[in-house]
């Protein structure tokens, strides 16, 4: 790759905000990432592999990836309902609604960590109804999918909105009186148009859900092979001073938060292809 | 299959975009609702296609070969639509597009798939795109994508076809182009089609019919020829073409314009007063002197040759701009250069007189 | 029996067709409800949760739950710590955006990609990566320990976290409205005779100030309320490494309940006030982008 050049241009300052970014980024980015995979790297290949494939570690893979998917198809699902109703509906309330969907975003995961925990557990406002039919909401894998949904759901909500108030109504009309019914026009126009937001909005969900760390641990338990998530794992290294351990399953996890990443741009390339010269 | 709207009034909160129009469209025919935007021909359309409803009123009725459809859905009235920009599915082939309303239809009314096929490469034929069945949208230019709203919007054999200012989103050539492929289409398949315009040389040249519309009321209804050279309104006759504008005086049953004195036998009866006189740039001459009959005088301001006529812009002795059309010959003749002075002579007039109502 | 048939079809009036693109009125009651009720039992009910249990002993608890030296201590540090984050964070994007969105070179989609990157970083990650670097088994621990620096464990490290968890917050607001917005306006002052400096500080930031704003709160909520990837690097040291969040996880811990919802709540209060500023600017942010967008479009 050549290195960076500019056209010319007659505005000032590219040097030195080019100069700035460039450093500021490698030092609080791109560096320490760098250091991870290095001393991930350095722990060696046996040793990597017994660590991120120990029957603990493998447990919580299963338990974070299932708990994420399910939160994320949950949300998929509420989140569509949720952003149609905000861009297709008028009702009362409706921009204080708006409004919370973006709660998960900026209530601090700690905070919705215990609320949701106070809630789901035996005595809380929603786990003394759900104790006599013998499911356990607050310390099970059902408490994690809860937590997970709750901070994944603006995700689906954000990513669907435009995209729903970009549709073209003459889409529906052109449906509509070619004889299609509303569910026709919903399966074969609508939902099509915006399944790349709709997968996207999905994707993130499950990306973040992943990586979640602050409202999961308070709502799990954190028992043993049962209900312990890998970010937990990596801080209960962290915590035995077991640093090489801790670097080798986050290096796993950022590996595939790095793949959902691509696929997500992927993704978005796909759907801006397919809108791309048609006005 | 006749179209008929009666007493349809529709308002979108404190602004009337319908009050009252009544319209009837025979079978097999072309018409051309025509009008500045914001007159409400595209909402009489949909209103006519079910995608909008009009205002209550128990006297409002739509009606298709003489029977009510009033109170039935857009699906139920086989209306072909043609959208101003095509609303093609743009993630679908250009023939899962034709081929959507057939695929929409309840199981038992569905065609089988090679019944299918015949039909949209048919269909495709028609709008001269074969082989391109397998494009998307976005691969088409928009001129294509037009052709293949339309051939959607036939697919279904609708029993009227409504286009909504189908080429105003293309550009001078392709729209001519796609114009009289229109209209030879319609000598085909003899399907009553409205269609929504504000292009008057469309309406003129592709419609059998012109309805011209003005502020949510029709204006004028007729052939291309009436309603050019018969404009019933003054608002017509300023739409339609180019128009000199005159203010002038009823005196004694005639018309005074200046120096100018017109007879008018329409207005004979009109009181005295003001009155608007209008003079079509190719209905006026010029010459270089006076020949006894009543002229107006002017100065040549501008001279214009370039087209199919010569284009003179002229300023009479009171300030008004006139613009006179000569034939190519006739402009070489008169040897016209800017500054002359010249007299401009009418040769038709029509002049508006304010309705007493005021 | 045909007169009684006659009567049957009513003559309605008309115009009682619904529109084409709608559907029937219980289905859009029941999608309502159906989001409404889901938005309340997963936002709402926890945000409730978070008050009653703050207030199960009274307001007398809630305050001196408040005003517990470790609990002042944690407040003091979190403000600290956001007061030197977010305004590193706020340069960085005004001069990213600026080298991004006015500038052509080549490897531009790799560097916006960069930028975003901390946001798929795990928090406890954004933390670990800092530990390897400063800790005392990590590369630079040991040099910086007998030169006196502590930076794991310390505040330094917490700084460093909420750095990097905000990261992207304030160019990835910026960098698309500034390239949507172009050069030209700034090519115009800089014919006028405006100095670079001029040129920004006069016509390129008015017109990126709500995006700015939009930023700035958005990380400003997430650096108050960062917990896993400060956890990692602060030791938890009561009334030292102590952040409000690490604080409400201490006290919970020790069954302080009222006292961790107690502190909770500021959290969330701070959450209501994040969302409302966040409303009004996105109103602001969307009226400013449609006037600048009017004229473009009119000239179609």
């Amino acid at each position: 790759m050549k290195p960076i050049r500019r056209k010319y241009s007659v505005l000032p300052g590219f040097g030195l905000t080019m100069g700035y970014t460039v450093l500021y980024l490698s030092l609080i980015v791109l560096i320490p990432l760098t250091a991870l995979l290095l001393k991930s790297a350095s722990v060696g290949w046996e040793e990597f592999w017994r660590t991120v494939s120990s029957p603990s570690v493998v447990a919580s893979y299963k338990l974070t990836f299932g708990a994420s998917l399910i939160a994320a198809s949950i949300n998929a699902l509420f989140g569509f309902v949720v952003a149609w109703t905000l861009v297709r509906y008028r009702f009362p309330g409706k921009r204080l609604v708006d409004a919370m969907v973006d709660l998960p975003f900026a209530l601090p995961t700690a905070v919705s960590g215990i609320a949701l925990t106070a809630i789901y557990s035996r005595n809380g406002w929603i786990g003394q109804y759900l104790e006599p039919l013998g499911i356990k909401a607050a310390f099970s894998p059902l408490g994690i999918v809860i937590a997970l949904t709750f901070i994944g759901l603006p995700f689906v909500v954000r990513t669907l909105q435009p995209a729903l108030e970009d549709l073209e109504k003459e889409n529906e009309e052109a449906a509509a009186s070619l004889g299609a019914s509303r569910l026709q026009s919903f399966r074969y126009v609508i939902l099509p148009a915006v399944l790349p937001a709709l997968l996207t909005g999905f994707a993130m969900s499950f990306a973040r859900a992943l990586g979640e760390y602050g409202s999961v641990v308070f709502i799990s338990g954190n028992m043993p092979m049962k209900t312990e998530i890998t970010s937990l794992l990596i801080v209960s290294k962290l915590e035995q001073y077991d640093v090489a351990g801790a670097t080798a399953i986050a290096t796993v996890m950022l590996l595939a938060s790095f793949g959902l990443l691509l696929a997500i741009n992927l993704l978005q390339w796909w759907s801006s292809q397919r809108h791309r010269g048609v006005a | 299959m006749s179209i008929e709207v009666k007493h349809i009034g529709k308002s979108f909160g404190s602004f009337a975009a319908l009050r009252d129009v009544s319209l009837r469209v025979n079978d097999g025919e072309l018409v051309a609702l025509l009008g500045p935007s914001g007159s409400g021909k595209t909402t009489l359309l949909r209103i006519i296609a079910g995608l909008e409803t009009a205002d209550p009123n128990p006297r409002s009725e739509i009606l298709f070969h003489d029977a009510s459809v009033t109170n039935r859905s857009v699906g139920q009235r086989r209306v072909g639509f043609v959208f101003q920009h095509y609303a093609l599915f743009r993630h679908m082939s250009v023939f899962e597009n034709i081929a959507f309303g057939l695929r929409v239809r309840p199981r038992n009314e569905r065609p089988s798939n090679p019944e299918l096929r015949d039909r949209v490469n048919h269909l495709l034929k028609l709008i001269q795109l074969e082989g391109f069945g397998n494009r998307y949208p976005s691969q088409l230019s928009g001129g294509q994508r037009q052709r293949v709203a339309l051939a959607r919007a036939l697919a279904v054999e609708p029993k009227v076809l409504l286009l909504d200012e189908p080429f105003g989103a293309l550009d001078a050539k392709v729209r001519q182009g796609l114009r009289t492929w229109l209209r030879k289409l319609h000598d085909e398949i003899h399907l009553t089609s409205v269609l929504v315009t504000h292009d008057q040389e469309e309406a003129l040249e592709v419609a059998d019919r012109v309805v011209v519309m003005n502020q949510a009321r029709i204006e004028q209804v007729g052939t291309p020829d009436e309603v050019f050279h018969r404009p019933a309104t003054p608002f017509v006759m300023e739409f339609l073409g180019q128009v000199n504008v005159f203010r002038g005086r009823v005196s004694g049953g005639r018309v005074l314009l200046g120096e100018l004195a017109l007879d008018h036998p329409r207005h004979t009866a009109a009181r005295d007063g003001s009155a608007t006189v209008y003079m079509r740039p190719h209905e006026l001459d010029i010459k270089l002197s006076r020949n006894g009959a009543p002229s107006l005088a002017a100065r040549v301001v501008r001279l214009n040759p370039a087209g199919s006529v010569a284009k003179v812009h002229l300023r009479a002795t009171d300030g008004a701009d006139i613009q006179v059309d000569l034939t190519l010959d006739r402009f070489h003749e008169l040897n016209l250069a800017d500054g002359d002075d010249v007299f401009v002579y009418p040769k038709n007039a029509r002049v508006f007189v304010p309705d007493y109502a005021i | 029996m045909e007169a009684t048939l006659n009567k049957a079809i009513p003559i309605r009036p008309a115009a009682r067709v619904r529109a084409a693109t709608e559907e029937p009125l219980w289905v859009k009651l029941s999608l309502i409800g159906l989001s409404v009720g889901f938005l309340m039992l997963f936002l709402f009910v926890p945000l409730l949760a978070v008050f009653t249990e703050a207030l199960r002993k009274g307001i007398g608890a809630y305050f001196a739950s408040l005003s517990d030296p470790a609990a002042l201590s944690a407040i003091r540090l979190t403000l600290i710590t956001v007061a030197i984050a977010v305004p590193l964070n706020l340069a960085f994007g005004l001069a990213a955006s600026w080298a991004i969105a006015k500038f052509e070179f080549r490897g531009k989609s790799v560097l916006i990609t960069l930028i975003d990157l901390p946001f798929a970083v795990s928090p406890v990650i954004s933390g670990l990566i800092y530990v390897l670097l400063f800790g005392m088994q990590g590369w630079l621990g040991p040099w910086l320990d007998s030169h006196g620096v502590q930076i794991i464990f310390a505040v330094p490290g917490i700084v460093l976290a909420t750095i990097f968890v905000t990261f992207p917050f304030v160019a990835r607001e910026l960098i698309p409205l500034m390239q949507e917005q172009g050069t030209e306006e700034e090519q115009a002052a800089v014919t006028l005779g405006a100095s670079g400096w001029q040129t920004f500080w006069r016509v390129t930031l008015p017109n990126v100030k709500w995006a700015l704003l939009y930023g700035v709160i958005l990380s400003n909520a997430r650096a108050m309320g960062e917990f896993g990837a400060v956890s990692v690097v602060s030791g938890h040291i009561r009334g030292k490494t102590n952040t409000v969040p690490l604080h409400v996880e201490i006290l919970y811990n020790e069954y302080n309940f009222v006292a961790a919802f107690a502190v909770a709540s500021l959290l969330a209060l701070l959450a209501l006030v994040t969302l409302a500023a966040k409303s009004v600017v996105e109103s602001r942010l969307h009226h400013h982008s449609q006037k600048t967008l009017e004229p473009a479009t009119a000239e179609e």
